[in-house]
């Protein structure tokens, strides 16, 4: 009996009946994370989600940089996706400054984006399934995953983290022969994709372990403020893609998924979903994109914002991220804000645990697409 | 998705400017119709946000906070969108309040303090707590203003605030 201990430091039982375990901090392959978790028997009747042990001060730091020398440290939250954490930013400096970016620019940005996002969701997926016990389906994704990186590596120049946005378009130009390279990959990942739902989606036992697994109704979805394949598992088609498209992705052809179930099962396949609807936007993206031109406007040296403040927000791997950039007449920023979506989904956690059974927590906790390191910047 | 715009919802005033209507005292920091920005008193806050629920907003997505040392107070700027309310589809609104500053802050014992939004919108949660550590501002009617990014041990100044400088800066 602890009464004076905050919670988490109380590993004995509280009560009678109910225990409470520090689950972690451990580190899934993502970051550090800790649960403190009230279980009576094997059932969670309460979860305390307690992240911040990877928290870098991207905010604050931002406020000591330019909005120039900002790019390469706010992309580290999430180095999968790096283009697209980026994304609102750039697009916030650009609103800005007042900066027109190049019709070819904005196309090379949304297949990076795409890129990445696959990227993303196969790390993504590959941990889902370790942590399922599934390790083929953490063998698979990361083996194809590498057809991305190297699409990206062209493109980039790096593996990861590519600070390949800047405002004003992209930081170089798309090599001579990506176009063809890029289709290729595309088309054998297409094929490749498809067999996920053989030894994964279709699997009796994945079902068995999230179907009705964590169930997060539409009403609930919305009060929470819940976000990306989150949301859209709950019936809510919502999609930052289609509701409020940025540079090209209004004059490109592809779907949003959404499914209705809301559980576990539902959460796990929409990421999965998205993938066919990102090679579906990288070759429609290809084929209208303006085969020369520039893809970078010059800035001035250290340029000013004016008095003003700009919130942008696109479609991540896991949500809506948005940007929040307070701007007060100086080479930096006065202050800015990351709303990102793993922060905002974390919230539905200790809603979805209560009355669980404590082995479908590692289920429940990775279908929130969360990220760790995103969460705490 | 399939019904457009009418007409003259052209004409309508902005929400920027609907909000000012029913709260005098506050002010409109812009007028954009994707992006209206309103800053109201803090006896008002509670009010305001129950109107933009009323305007359709049905969700915070992000809530930023802000120091403003040389006015010596402290804004929380909420955004609000909406996910059941398909006209507002690109609208984010920035609803603003501001509270008091100290100079040598006692985070929840001194007089950096706001009303709790989490009564009319459920997902400022985490995002309060996070200001509460991150700017010392206390949230009146949070269930539960605990820290939550950083150590349990911190002793400094909440870091957002500007006098907590950097080192090596």
């Amino acid at each position: 009996m602890s009464a004076q201990l905050p919670p988490g430091l109380q590993l004995e039982k509280t009560d009678e009946r109910i225990m409470t375990l520090n689950v972690g901090p451990q580190h899934p392959g993502s970051g550090h994370m800790r649960l403190i978790v009230q279980i009576d028997g094997d059932y969670i009747v309460a979860c305390d989600p307690d992240p911040g042990y990877v928290h870098r001060g991207e905010e604050k730091m931002a406020e000591y940089r330019n909005y120039i020398t900002n790019i390469p440290h706010l992309e580290r939250p999430v180095i999968h996706d790096s283009c697209n954490i980026l994304y609102p930013y750039v697009l916030g400096v650009e609103d800005l400054l007042g900066i027109e970016v190049p019709e070819r620019a904005k196309y090379v940005r949304v297949i990076a984006s795409e890129l990445n996002r696959c990227v993303y969701t196969l790390y993504w997926l590959a941990i889902y399934g370790i942590f399922l016990g599934h390790s083929t389906m953490f063998m698979w994704p990361t083996g194809d995953r590498e057809l991305f990186i190297d699409l990206l590596e062209k493109m980039t120049g790096a593996r990861v983290t590519h600070a390949y946005m800047v405002p004003g378009g992209v930081r170089n130009d798309l090599p001579a022969n990506f176009e063809d390279v890029c289709l290729r990959q595309v088309d054998y990942f297409e094929k490749r994709i498809a067999e996920y739902a053989d030894v994964f989606y279709d699997n009796p036992i994945l079902i068995a372990r999230t179907e009705n697994t964590g169930v997060l109704s539409r009403t609930d979805a919305i009060r929470l403020g819940t976000t990306g394949s989150v949301l859209r598992a709950s019936g809510v088609d919502y999609d930052i893609r289609k509701r409020e498209p940025y540079d090209v992705y209004d004059s490109l052809d592809f779907e949003t998924n959404v499914l209705r179930a809301g559980d576990a099962y539902a959460r796990s396949k929409i990421p999965w979903l998205d993938m066919m609807e990102s090679c579906r936007i990288i070759r429609d993206a290809l084929s209208k994109m303006p085969k020369s031109g520039s893809v970078r406007v010059k800035l001035k040296p250290n340029p000013k914002g004016g008095d003003e403040s700009v919130y942008r927000r696109v479609e991540s791997g896991r949500g809506a991220l948005g940007c929040h950039i307070v701007s007060r007449k100086k080479p930096e920023p006065y202050r800015v804000k990351l709303s990102v979506g793993s922060f905002r989904n974390l919230i539905a956690l200790p809603y979805l645990l209560k009355g669980e059974r404590l082995g479908n927590m590692p289920s429940v906790y990775w279908s929130l697409n969360y990220w760790p390191v995103e969460a705490d910047r | 998705m399939e019904h457009s715009q009418p007409a003259d919802s052209i004409e309508t005033p902005g929400h920027a400017a609907l909000m000012v209507k029913r709260f005098p005292d506050g002010t409109i920091l812009s007028e954009d119709t994707a992006r209206p920005q309103v800053l109201v008193p803090k006896e008002r806050i509670l009010e305001a946000a129950a109107y933009a629920r009323e305007l359709g907003y049905d969700h915070a997505e992000s809530v930023t906070g802000v120091d403003y040392p040389d006015q010596n107070e402290i804004e929380v700027v909420y955004h609000l969108g909406s996910y059941t309310d398909e006209s507002l589809n690109g609208t984010v609104m920035a609803l603003a309040t501001r509270a008091p500053r100290e100079e040598a802050p006692k985070p929840g014992h001194d007089s950096t303090r706001l009303p709790s939004l989490r009564g009319t919108f459920y997902s400022v949660e985490f995002h309060e707590r996070e200001i509460f550590e991150m700017l010392g501002v206390y949230f009146e009617g949070h269930p539960d203003n605990r820290r939550l990014l950083l150590p349990e041990d911190w002793a400094d100044l909440p870091p957002l605030r500007k006098d907590f400088a950097i080192k090596g800066r």
